[in-house]
C-alpha cells in the first residue's frame, strides 16, 4: 500500500512531456500528415543531430513556420525540399537526394560491402584449399 | 609484402579520420558560393519605416554581416568591424537577425555602428533566404551581386587578410 502511495506521488510529480511544435494543426489531415513527415526529414542546422520536429531552437521554429506557409500555399513536397536545399544545401535533408555531389554518399556503402564480400570470399577460398590438419581433428 | 594491403588500408583510414577530426561539422559549404546573393527588402533597424535591402548595394562590393545582440561571436568581432568600417575597404551592411530592436539599438550606441544600414529581420525570414544558421555569418558580395565568400563565426583581422582581401582586390576597386 505504501509502495503504491510512493508511486502515486512520484507519478504526480513527473512533468508531462511537452510537444516541441505547439502550432495549431492543419484542418486538412492530409496536409498535417505531409507537414509532420517533412519536418522529420529536415535537419535542424543549429543543432545538427535533431530534426526540426524535435528541436526547439528558434531556427527550427522559423523553418517549421516557412514549411507550414508553403504547404498552405499548395507547394509540393519536392518544392519545399528544393527551397531548403537551395538555402542550406543537401545537408539540410536527412536523406540527401541523389546527385553528382551526393553520389559518393549513396554509392560508397555498396562499394564497401562489395569489397568486404570480395575479401571474405577470398579468405574462405584460401582456407578451403588448405589441407585439413588430421592430428588436430583426431584429438577431439 | 603480406602486410602491404592492411597498411595501405590503415593509412587511408588515418587520412580520412584526421580529415574528419580537424573539420568543423558546423561549418557547412554555402550553396550560394559563386551564385547570385539572395535579394531582400526589409525595414531598417535604425530608421523604422525606411525600407532597406540588397538594392542599396547593387553595383558595389559589399560585406553583408548577420548579427544579433544575443550572439557572443558578434560581440567578439564587433571591434574588428568598427576598424574595418574606418578603413573604407568595403562597405558593411548588417542583417540584424531575430533580435529585439531596443537591445540592438543600445548595442550600436554603446559599441558603435559600422553598418551602412542594418536590416531589421525580426522574424528571421531574410536569414532563411540567406541560409543563415548561426550568427555571426559574413558574406562578401561582388558588384555583380555574386557571393564570393562566406565566413562562419567571428571575423578577425587574420581571416580578413587571408580570405577576403585577395577576393576584393581581384574584384577591382570597391567604391
Amino acid at each position: 500500500m505504501r509502495k503504491l502511495a510512493v508511486f502515486a506521488v512520484l507519478f504526480a510529480l513527473g512533468s508531462p512531456a511537452m510537444a516541441i511544435d505547439t502550432d495549431k494543426a492543419f484542418d486538412d489531415p492530409e496536409l498535417q500528415a505531409r507537414y509532420e513527415h517533412i519536418i522529420e526529414e529536415v535537419r535542424c542546422l543549429k543543432c545538427q543531430n535533431q530534426s526540426i520536429k524535435d528541436s526547439n531552437a528558434f531556427l527550427a521554429g522559423d523553418l517549421r513556420r516557412e514549411i507550414r506557409r508553403m504547404l498552405s500555399e499548395g507547394k509540393t513536397d519536392e518544392e519545399i525540399y528544393d527551397f531548403l536545399v537551395a538555402r542550406y544545401g543537401e545537408f539540410a535533408l536527412y536523406r540527401p537526394r541523389m546527385s553528382g555531389k551526393t553520389l559518393v554518399l549513396w554509392v560508397a556503402p555498396i562499394l564497401l560491402l562489395l569489397a568486404g564480400g570480395f575479401v571474405l570470399v577470398n579468405i574462405l577460398r584460401r582456407r578451403m584449399a588448405m589441407p585439413i590438419d588430421r592430428d588436430a581433428a583426431a584429438e577431439e | 609484402m603480406r602486410f602491404a594491403i592492411p597498411i595501405v588500408v590503415f593509412l587511408l583510414l588515418v587520412v580520412i579520420f584526421s580529415f574528419g577530426l580537424f573539420n568543423d561539422p558546423r561549418e557547412l559549404p554555402s550553396p550560394f558560393l559563386g551564385e547570385p546573393a539572395p535579394s531582400f527588402e526589409v525595414e531598417s533597424l535604425t530608421e523604422p519605416g525606411r525600407i532597406v535591402g540588397s538594392a542599396d548595394y547593387a553595383g558595389k562590393m559589399a560585406l553583408v554581416n548577420v548579427w544579433a545582440t544575443w550572439c557572443g561571436g558578434c560581440r567578439q568581432e564587433h571591434p574588428f568591424l568598427m576598424q574595418l568600417a574606418r578603413t573604407n575597404a568595403v562597405q558593411i551592411y548588417g542583417i540584424n537577425w531575430r533580435d529585439n530592436r531596443d537591445e540592438a539599438l543600445r548595442w550600436l550606441k554603446q559599441l558603435g555602428d559600422p553598418y551602412e544600414f542594418s536590416a531589421y529581420d525580426v522574424d528571421g525570414r531574410v536569414g532563411i533566404d540567406w541560409g543563415v544558421y548561426g550568427a555571426p555569418e559574413t558574406f562578401l558580395v561582388s558588384p555583380e551581386g555574386i557571393v564570393l565568400h562566406k565566413h562562419l563565426g567571428p571575423l578577425t583581422a587574420a581571416i580578413w587578410q587571408e580570405d577576403f582581401v585577395p577576393l576584393i582586390e581581384a574584384g577591382g576597386p570597391s567604391s
